[in-house]
């Protein structure tokens, strides 16, 4: 056990299944990196430097730069998934993402369907999401609603660096494509994460504070903010349960509704987009199946319908914080 | 500045320990109190516990206010005879304060646990010594599911005149998850060769639960290298055991599942904290960690029972054995200390399964004692 960041983490795990696994293979915009760049051939590791070293322990066979080229290379790691290899392919920006909708939505989440259940399509796409980074509205989105909105993906979104690890290798380990979503915001916390590889099951929500007075769920860096808020809603001597449900496809439900039985008051916070978002996804359900224990209307804190604003000032406005979700407490405990 | 003024300073328990929190004063001001007495709840990251006071007298001054957190060894109350004046204790809590700042800037790294090569295995070691010399070494060895954590409270006490080492078992904690062994005898020649990595040649063992067994097969062993056996709510000495635990141990995988589980080692369930369960979830996801599990409980508990009993073996053996048992313990039933004779079990009101945790000075009190008696 040590100290380490979430950028770090997720290198480890890389590592660490490379290592047990040699169909796991790496691909993506400068995950390598260095050809042309000064220095040595592994001068980059991806824009953020997640993939730092793999090169040197793994070499270009399993290292795999890509052309800038979304549509091509998700394409060839679907591909290769379908065929025998376990790629894990870095999408430096879920927001480019629209370029290879087809691949994934119409390929990868459809061959276990379509082929009876006798192909599978082991394929983890590596990307980073949220606002925060002053990088403009095409650098900056949530998308991972519209993931879990496709049947045949699996969704992961870690809160931290020990979840980032141990969900990493469980998608890795998974037979399914899944979508591995990183907060740009999040690189650089540390947190106690064990040496050896471990793997943290998809669909099992985190209860990461235990309360009776009110639920607040909340997803990715969100959750960071969540238990802050909990914890200064504590010393009001006010009981919060926040949940973070790690994955957003399979999703975890039943520890949600469990708590809401018990509180009767939920706050939902999600960084994506207010429509069609998980916040709407989450009190949806609620208000199906818990309706009866409700006390108070169920309470969304998310960012404006409106693209992440380029200027700073508005940028820290539209982002959700802790402060917004103490508010929205109070409000649903009035 | 009068000797008579004792001070009170926040314990460290184990060694993840760097602060605690004053949940409650158990005590008034001005109460006398003897040394051993419960006067503080304090609460840590790991456990909350009671902490029982290390002087006698009257309690002059609390210094600590309840909800406070505080670094370990920061004052947390004063006790003094009535002869000291209020002017003193002023000065002595200042002073103390003073101390605690320049402390803090100069503070030391805890212990930190070894990886040692064994046979097969690799061994997670916490070797806490004396700074010089010390009588003949003593073993812990942790119960299934455990790791050396679980004498946090007992060890640092235990390696004032001796060195101490707890180990992880194989697949347990920082060991390798790989079995060279998986029943009592197998457990028993992985923990020597791990002794032997360590070239510890005689020793004395305390073992809890699954790891008092395996320290009695040590014992039965090699009764020449064993100086003596310490059996906490051991193995060992009957057929019966709680599988529902064994078994919910392995298999919860829900946080109320597993609380409700670790909650049947305690008297008391409200030493199970939420970093408790999560500690054990950390643990689980490990890789190879529950088939380890699996093989291990397959081995020693099959079919509800336990496999391995020296009851019969106990009368030949050489080597003193003492039996300590908490009165409420769910796991092992305590009537299995009566395969000692009177003189040699103590059985402690108020207490469960982890009676080293949950009466961890009175514990701690029994193996130094006995190791002492053996050592002639």
């Amino acid at each position: 056990m040590s100290k380490k960041s979430f950028r770090q983490a997720i290198n480890e795990a890389l590592a660490q299944e490379m290592r047990r696994d040699h169909r796991v293979i790496v691909m993506g915009e400068d995950v390598a990196g260095g050809l042309g760049a000064p220095g040595d051939q592994d001068a980059w590791g991806g824009p953020m430097g997640v993939t730092k070293g793999l090169v040197g322990e793994f070499g270009r066979e399993r290292v795999l730069d890509t052309p800038i080229t979304e549509s091509g290379f998700i394409g060839a790691a679907v591909g290769a998934a379908a065929t025998g290899l376990r790629p894990v392919a870095d999408l430096m920006f879920v927001d480019f993402m629209g370029v290879c909708f087809d691949q994934i939505f119409n390929q990868a989440a459809k061959f276990r369907y379509m082929f009876g259940g006798k192909a599978v399509t082991p394929v983890v796409i590596r990307t980073m999401y949220g606002a925060g980074f002053r990088a403009a509205s095409q650098h900056s989105q949530c998308l991972y609603p519209i993931f879990t909105h496709i049947p045949g993906l699996k969704v992961a979104i870690p809160s931290n660096a020990y979840e980032a690890k141990g969900l990493l290798i469980q998608a890795i380990r998974d037979d399914d494509p899944v979508i591995f979503f990183e907060h740009k915001m999040l690189y650089d916390d540390i947190d106690e994460v064990p040496d050896e590889p471990y793997t943290i099951p998809f669909g099992e929500a985190n209860v990461t504070r235990e309360g009776t007075d009110l639920t607040i769920v909340a997803f990715g860096r969100m959750v960071k903010f969540a238990n802050e808020a909990a914890d200064l809603l504590a010393k009001q001597k006010i009981s919060v349960c926040v949940i973070d449900p790690r994955t957003t496809s399979p999703m975890d439900y039943d520890t949600i509704l469990e708590s809401v039985e018990e509180t009767g008051r939920l706050v939902v916070v999600d960084e994506a987009h207010p429509r069609c978002s998980m916040a709407t996804d989450v009190a949806a359900f609620v208000v199906q199946d818990a309706f009866k224990h409700l006390k108070a209307p169920i309470k969304m804190v998310t960012p404006p319908h409106v693209p992440v604003p380029f200027s700073p000032a508005l940028e820290d406005e539209y982002i959700p914080n802790t402060a917004r979700i103490m508010a929205a407490a109070r409000s649903v405990l009035a | 500045m009068s000797d008579a003024i004792k001070p009170i300073g926040m314990p460290k328990w184990g060694l993840a320990m760097t602060e605690g929190k004053v949940n409650a004063w158990l005590v008034e001001e001005g109460a006398d109190i003897a040394a051993g007495d419960e006067i503080l709840e304090i609460e840590t990251s790991k456990i909350t516990n009671v902490f029982e006071s290390p002087a006698g007298g009257t309690l002059r001054r609390k210094v600590a206010a309840e909800g406070e957190t505080l670094p370990v060894g920061a004052l947390l109350g004063v006790v003094a005879d009535a002869g000291v004046t209020d002017a003193e204790i002023d000065a002595f809590v200042e002073m103390a304060k003073a101390a605690q700042a320049e402390a803090a800037a100069a503070a030391v790294p805890p212990p930190a646990p070894e990886i040692v090569q064994a046979e097969g295995w690799s061994a997670r070691v916490l070797t806490m010594a004396p700074e010089a010399g010390g009588a003949l070494p003593l073993l812990l060895i942790h119960g299934f599911g455990g790791d050396y954590q679980n004498w946090q409270f007992n060890q640092p006490d235990l390696a004032i005149d001796r060195t101490v080492y707890a180990l992880d078992l194989p697949g347990h904690g920082g060991s390798s998850k790989v079995l060279t062994g998986a029943d009592v005898p197998g457990l028993a020649v992985a923990v020597r060769s791990a002794l032997a990595a360590l070239g510890v040649e005689r020793f004395h063992v305390a073992g809890h639960s699954l790891g008092g067994a395996i320290g009695l097969q040590l014992a039965l062993n090699e009764p020449k290298r064993v100086t003596s056996v310490t059996l906490i709510c051991s193995a060992g000495l009957g057929p019966e055991i709680n599988t529902d635990y064994i078994e919910g141990f392995i298999k919860s995988d829900k946080r109320k599942d597993m609380k409700a589980t670790v909650e049947k080692l305690f008297a008391d369930p409200a030493f199970v904290s939420r970093d408790m369960v999560d500690d054990l979830f950390k643990y689980k996801r490990l890789d190879g960690v529950l088939p380890a599990l699996r093989t291990i409980a397959d081995a020693v508990f099959a079919g509800g029972h336990q496999t391995t009993i020296f009851t019969d073996k106990l009368p030949t053996l050489d080597v003193p054995v003492q039996a300590i048992w908490g009165e409420a313990d769910a796991i092992i039933p305590v009537a299995h200390a009566h395969a000692l004779p009177e003189a040699r079990r103590h059985v402690l009101a108020g207490a469960g399964h982890m009676v080293h945790i949950e009466k961890p000075s009175d514990v701690t009190r029994l193996i130094g004692e006995f190791v002492a008696f053996a050592s002639g």
